[in-house]
């Protein structure tokens, strides 16, 4: 169990001409948690959609879980990389009417083969990812009436059925109320202590501190920094991070920052 | 989602509605048969008037009709999961649009029917590669663009068939019309629309599961291991393939390839299934083909001898049973 679930060796990843990191060395193992901070438009969702396999880096080396990006038969290559990293997407499409049960038991489709139908196991697996997430009794509701916090919660729902060891999540709190966000956190932290590991992009650096073990920090123009938390998310870091005056608070042993 | 068991049912129940309304289909008609009549001159053993008249017209029209509203149910239920659009049907992408020109220049030209079919079919061929062509071009598949150049394809054939009727002969104005509106008299033999079904089922059906995560969006598909370029680009050139069968058979059938898959979801919804494709799409194929066929007996009886086109019943009687439906449907939207 040596593998690490993430290895990028001088990676370059670039948007539309501008660098969203250069020479990125980082990796990723199970049992760690790792926040990505950065400005809007930094390319925090670019670099993360590269490491999900969604878009090609320009240079450099990246495996998730010994398998090398991009794959090189696409076919079994991408299979195989689903049952080992979820992601999940900013944003959620729904065109056709469909039930919360049929939209979570989705994430199974990695684990199934060609003419296999979902199982009772995999019913199960479903059911208790919609209780986890607070969902119990929305099996079947149909996923087009549901608000923008539910909608949410379901899609981590899914990425729970997929069952991954590296979940990559792109603002896994958009939409969610304040005591979901904190149930959402804790439960990506129970599975990182596992043999799981969480990177995700995130926009308050207090929830960043509490609930991530590492930090990855995007500055803008190809820098970056990764390393443990308690020794990235700083306030002069932060401070050059959002180039915006930052201040560090302490209450109830959680560090939190607030602009000044 | 149904369970397997649940769906096998409902399939079975669906081939059972296509069984009888075959049957209808045989024993109806300026000629009247007896059910044990049609019986035997299925099974070949009918030698008299009655089988000349089943085996030798109504039943190659029958199955014809059956193949025709199949095809065109998969292929608007493949559109609708391609453009990720409840509205999409097969012609959207302009497909029959290329038929129609072809089909159209050929009886300008007074060429045989075999070769107003062939002319068909390469102008569903050509439409298509056109389309591909504008919208393919950079190697990405922007759905906004496949779909802005389908309807551009499609208006300039609307122009080119308008432009054939004004130059064509007065007398040649009724079968254009006829072909236009979509009429099964033009089959020649039910057989290819039949087979190039029988491959769609067969290609579509191991890739259901693929084509339910497409219709949630490409980056979903993509990180739960679909190969989303190749899934996308097989069902334009499938969905095109049975469009062009289908348009080549009988003309362009308003309707049924939007309204098919859309009354099957509805249902589906209902039950509490959702869309799932691996119900959805063999249900469609064997729902179009039963209506289609009962569209056409009642085409060729109601005013017989007179026969109407079939595209104007399927039209006539399907529009205000979706809207009653669509009316009737909770609004979930809130």
């Amino acid at each position: 169990m040596n593998t690490p679930l993430l290895e990028a060796g001088q990676l370059g990843v670039e948007i539309g001409g501008h660098q969203v990191c250069r020479n990125l060395n980082w990796r990723v193992d199970a049992g760690e948690s790792w926040a990505i901070l950065g400005r809007n438009g930094v390319g925090k969702s670019t670099l993360l959609a590269t490491l999900a396999g969604i878009r090609e880096q320009q240079c450099g080396r990246l495996s998730i879980a010994g398998l090398a990006l991009p794959p090189v038969r696409p076919g079994e290559g991408l299979r195989a990389m689903a049952r080992v990293r979820g992601y999940l997407s900013q944003h959620q499409f729904d065109p056709f009417a469909s039930t919360v049960l049929e939209t979570v038991l989705v994430g199974r489709h990695p684990h199934l083969g060609r003419w296999d139908w979902e199982s009772a196991d995999d019913r199960r697996i479903a059911e208790a990812a919609l209780n986890e997430l607070d969902l119990d009794g929305f099996a079947e509701r149909d996923v087009q009436s549901l608000s923008g916090g539910e909608r949410q919660r379901l899609a981590v729902a899914q990425l729970l059925t997929q069952d991954p060891q590296l979940f990559l999540l792109d603002e896994p709190l958009t939409h969610l109320d304040l005591s979901h966000q904190v149930a959402v956190m804790e439960m990506f932290v129970r599975r990182s202590a596992k043999s799981a590991a969480v990177v995700a992009v995130l926009h308050d650096p207090g929830f960043a501190a509490r609930y991530c073990r590492q930090a990855l920090l995007l500055f803008g123009n190809g820098e970056w920094l990764a390393g443990p938390a308690g020794e990235v998310i700083t306030a002069p870091n932060l401070t050059r991070l959002y180039g915006h005056p930052l201040r560090e608070l302490s209450a109830d042993g959680h560090r939190w920052f607030v602009p000044r | 989602m149904p369970t397997r068991r649940r769906a096998l049912l409902v399939l079975a129940a669906l081939a059972g509605l296509a069984v009888l309304s075959l049957f209808l289909a045989l024993a109806a008609g300026s000629m009247a048969v007896s059910l044990a009549d049609v019986l035997r001159a299925v099974v070949g053993s009918s030698d008299g008037l009655a089988g000349e008249v089943i085996r030798g017209l109504r039943l190659p029209r029958a199955l014809a009709a059956f193949a025709c509203g199949g095809l065109l149910a998969l292929a608007g239920a493949l559109m609708q999961v391609l453009l990720r659009n409840p509205l999409a049907d097969p012609y959207v992408l302009g497909i029959s649009g290329g038929a129609a020109v072809g089909a159209l220049s050929a009886m300008l030209a007074g060429l045989a029917l075999t070769f107003i079919n062939l002319f068909a079919f390469a102008g569903a061929f050509g439409a298509m590669l056109v389309v591909f062509g504008l919208a393919h071009g950079d190697s990405s598949w922007t759905r906004t663009r496949l779909l802005l150049t389908g309807v551009i394809v499609a208006s300039g054939c609307g122009a080119v068939v308008a432009l054939i009727m004004s130059i064509a002969p007065e007398e040649g104005l009724r079968g254009m019309l006829f072909w236009l509106m979509g009429d099964l008299g033009h089959s020649i033999s039910p057989w290819p629309a039949l087979a190039v079904l029988a491959l769609g089922l067969v290609v579509t059906l191991p890739f259901s599961r693929e084509l339910n995560l497409l219709s949630r969006g490409d980056t979903l598909a993509r990180t739960l291991g679909v190969s989303v370029n190749n899934v996308k680009l097989g069902i334009y050139v499938l969905a095109s393939l049975l469009t062009g069968a289908a348009v080549t058979t009988a003309g362009s059938i308003g309707f049924i390839g939007l309204v098919v898959p859309h009354l099957v979801r509805l249902a589906m919804i209902r039950l509490g299934w959702g869309n799932d494709q691996r119900l959805l799409l063999p249900a469609s194929a064997l729902f179009g083909g039963s209506l289609l066929l009962l569209a056409d007996t009642l085409a060729r009886t109601v005013i017989a001898p007179q026969q109407l086109p079939v595209g104007v019943l399927t039209a006539l009687l399907g529009v205000p049973v979706f809207l009653f439906l669509l009316g009737r449907q909770p609004n979930e939207h809130q």
